[in-house]
């Protein structure tokens, strides 16, 4: 379309003054921190000259609520709660990553068992995270047929997690040294009809959007992040993926049970809002293929690590027949006991939906951590924004600003 | 504009007329801050439909709608924006807290997050649950249909008596009853100073 | 300068005033990435010398290794020179920093409060700041039905 390409100002000269070029001509606009675009709390001031964004000044903080602060107060599985309302479209993938920092702290080694499942969960809550990020793009540009579909199969993977362990989301499933309840057969049956049925839904929700004439007009060429200024701003996930940058921390430092599966890393080159669409579609797909492969291989054995880590609640079975277990119960239920947490300072990272999703954890030797940062993917790619947007009108900030899946409370915090 | 009418059926027939008709088109505006935003989303979508309630158009412009569902926590930097979206509503509106971080701020007791946002903005329906789930929602948005019946509008005088008015007055009053700050509940303040001035 | 090794991690201690060369090397070494900044309050720490740890976590896209920098500084005024020169990314993070922690950066080109509201005062995640706050988060006028 003429209108993103042209760069022939849009009001014609003889209608502006001479002084047309000095900031009194441009027009500030507050896309507040309550629109609907904004995906919640965000606030991007525009200066527009016309139609076209001059610059874009993005203000956050309206969903501060003091996380870090509380993650020096609460226990580590308690913080678990906390960590789902980061980005609360993939809880699953925050409580791995929370729990994966704090076994790396600790030194825990988890179950095969464990590893593939908390994998399973990820790789859903991945899917998850995508249909409802391109959802909102499609829904943001128009396309409400798309973002219901998405929303529908969202509802099929919250009846998965809610038959899992009882919440739609927010659920806190993982514990450290292991996670709150195993898999039962149900579960697997839902996991395995959810394979079967979604890749002819997805296969209809490409059918509506990738090849549209409107929707690709909308969105290609709008908001180009080049390779460098990717690596240079910070960006991970999708965002970096689709900007040419060969990074995914599931293949590049390889954590739970990612190295037994064969999948491949989804990037594009020309970094634009259709790239990354088209970057987290093929993602839902390569998911579906971790998924099919963990779920046939998935190992027996115990879930939690064993009773003689001291981290994990035993089975009530063992509590009840085995004085190691009844041992252990009392160890970790009594206030003033629990494990032992070294004094000392971990960094882990997973590759979450959005991208590197990392928590700084600083042990002190007591229950809760001293210090519990998290790194949130979506702080650095809204620092990205203006620069993406400078040229572009103001029908292409929607399109952008949902293509870098910005999610106000990891942004927050 | 109030009608000097007695106390005749006519009257109040029209009001529980206007009062059905409000409550079957609810026009929510979503002030999504947090998860429950995607709670309410998953409600208006497909599965959970809220359109069949008569909250068809989630219209985002507070000129709009008469309903504000105020879905996660708010924060000290985001309540002065809610302050100034309520007061750009159009009367007869009402408000659903939805959540438990915006009925009394939930899990974040912390320094940056409004501890319930009836400090605030008067409120009509609290919605617990952290999300709640939709069927939590959409049986709010039914009580709060049955609460539009019975009462009507709280401020608006179009079919006002001088009974309705003293009814009004009692609900109220009866709502500052419950605030637990006796240094700002008037009534509390009221009785104190005449129990004081009788000395 | 010393390095330690903690499950498979290197963190190397610089003091403040080398921090901005010592940072510009390993950019240049193939570290392109830094992954993110923030900082530690060792107030209430056992054995703590000093009190603000900034840490800096590093990554190369090239090899996939990782490297964490610590730089500590103390009170009164404690200052880092920025890194912003070396990677865009720091901007936003050292605001946040600064934010909450009250660490100046030194060379910062638009150093102001991000997360907290620009009249808020206080730095929050520091050790002395109490959690619930101090009054700040219900310092708004109540807007009853009658205002309509």
């Amino acid at each position: 379309m003429a209108i993103a390409s042209d760069p022939r100002p849009l009001v014609s000269d003889a209608a502006r003054p001479d002084a047309a070029r000095s900031e009194d001509y441009l027009w500030t606009l507050n896309f507040g921190p309550q629109h609907p675009a904004t995906h919640t709390t965000l606030r991007l001031v525009l200066k527009l000259e016309g139609e076209r964004v001059v610059d874009a000044l993005p203000e956050m903080g309206y969903l501060h609520s003091g996380f870090e602060k509380i993650g020096e107060h609460l226990t580590f599985n308690q913080y678990v709660t906390v960590s789902d309302r980061m980005n609360y479209i993939s809880p699953m993938a925050n409580n791995v990553a929370w729990h994966h920092a704090v076994e790396k702290l600790l030194g825990i080694e988890l179950t095969p068992r464990c590893k593939y499942i908390r994998t399973i969960i990820a790789e859903l809550a991945r899917i998850s995270d995508h249909l409802l990020c391109n959802g909102a793009v499609g829904l943001d540009t128009g396309a409400f047929t798309f973002f219901l579909y998405g929303f529908y199969q969202r509802e099929v993977i919250y009846d998965i997690f809610e038959t899992l362990c009882g919440a739609r989301f927010t659920n806190s499933y993982t514990r450290v040294g292991g996670v709150s309840q195993d898999f039962t057969p149900l579960v697997i049956e839902k996991i395995n009809t959810f394979l079967r049925t979604f890749p002819k839904t997805l296969d209809d929700m490409e059918r509506l959007l990738t090849r549209n004439r409107i929707f690709v007009d909308r969105t290609k060429g709008v908001g180009v992040l080049s390779k460098a200024d990717a690596i240079n701003g910070g960006a991970s996930g999708p965002v970096a993926r689709a900007s040419g940058v060969t990074r995914d921390l599931r293949k590049d430092d390889p954590y739970l049970a990612y190295e037994d599966f064969d999948f491949q890393i989804c990037c594009a080159s020309s970094g634009d809002c259709y790239a990354r669409y088209l970057v987290r579609m093929q993602e839902m797909r390569e998911s579906l293929k971790i998924l099919r492969q963990a779920l046939d291989n998935l190992p027996g054995g115990p879930v939690n690590v064993g009773i003689d880590q001291r981290t994990a609640l035993p089975t009530k079975k063992q509590v009840y027949s085995t004085i190691e277990g009844t041992i252990s119960h009392f160890e970790l239920s009594m206030g003033n006991r629990g494990f032992e947490v070294p004094c000392e300072e971990a960094y882990a990272a997973t590759e979450a939906p959005n991208g590197e999703l990392g928590f700084y954890v600083v042990g002190d030797g007591g229950e809760s951590a001293y210090r519990a940062r998290c790194r949130p993917p979506a702080l650095l790619h809204f620092a990205l924004f203006p620069q993406l947007i400078r040229g572009h009108t103001l029908s292409d900030v929607v399109a952008v600003l949902g293509s870098l899946n910005i999610i106000a409370a990891e942004l927050d915090r | 504009m109030a009608l000097e009418l007695p106390e005749n059926v006519v009257v109040s027939r029209l009001d529980e007329l206007a009062s059905w008709c409000r409550k079957n088109s609810l026009w929510p505006m979503p002030f999504a801050t947090a998860c429950c935003g995607i709670e309410l989303m998953a409600t208006g979508a497909s599965k959970h439909d809220l359109a069949r309630f008569g909250a068809e158009v989630f219209r985002f412009s507070p000129r709009q709608c008469d309903l504000m569902i105020v879905a996660g926590r708010v924060t000290m930097k985001m309540l002065p924006v809610l302050q100034r979206i309520w007061l750009q509503m159009h009367e007869p509106k009402w408000c659903i807290s939805m959540g438990a971080c915006a009925s009394t701020g939930g899990v974040f007791d912390t320094y940056a997050v409004v501890q319930g946002i009836d400090r605030f903005i008067p409120v009509d329906m609290y919605v617990p649950g952290c999300p709640p789930r939709p069927e939590q929602l959409i049986q709010a948005i039914i009580d709060l249909q049955d609460k539009i019946q019975r009462e009507g509008t709280i401020s608006g005088r179009e079919f006002d008596t001088a009974e309705r008015q003293l009814r009004k007055r009692a609900l109220v009053e009866s709502a500052q009853l419950l605030t637990l700050d006796a240094a700002r509940n008037p009534v509390v303040q009221r009785e104190l100073a005449a129990a004081a001035h009788q000395h | 300068m010393d390095t330690t090794t903690f499950r498979g991690q290197t963190r190397l201690v610089v003091p403040a005033q080398m921090s901005l060369e010592v940072l510009g090397f390993l950019r240049d070494r193939g570290f392109d990435l830094l992954v993110d900044v923030t900082c530690v309050d060792y107030l209430e720490y056992r054995g703590a010398k000093q009190r603000y740890g900034m840490v800096y976590l590093l990554a190369s896209t090239a090899t996939n290794q990782r490297l964490t920098v610590r730089v500590f500084v103390d009170d009164p005024e404690p200052t880092v020179a920025s890194v912003v020169p070396l990677w865009a990314s720091a901007n936003w993070l050292e605001r946040e920093v600064w934010d909450l922690f009250g660490i100046r950066f030194s060379g910062h080109p638009d150093l102001r409060r991000l997360v907290m509201p620009e009249e808020f005062t206080a730095h929050p995640l520091r050790k002395d700041y109490p959690m619930q706050g101090r009054g700040e988060r219900h310092n708004f006028p109540i807007l009853t039905r009658e205002d309509g």
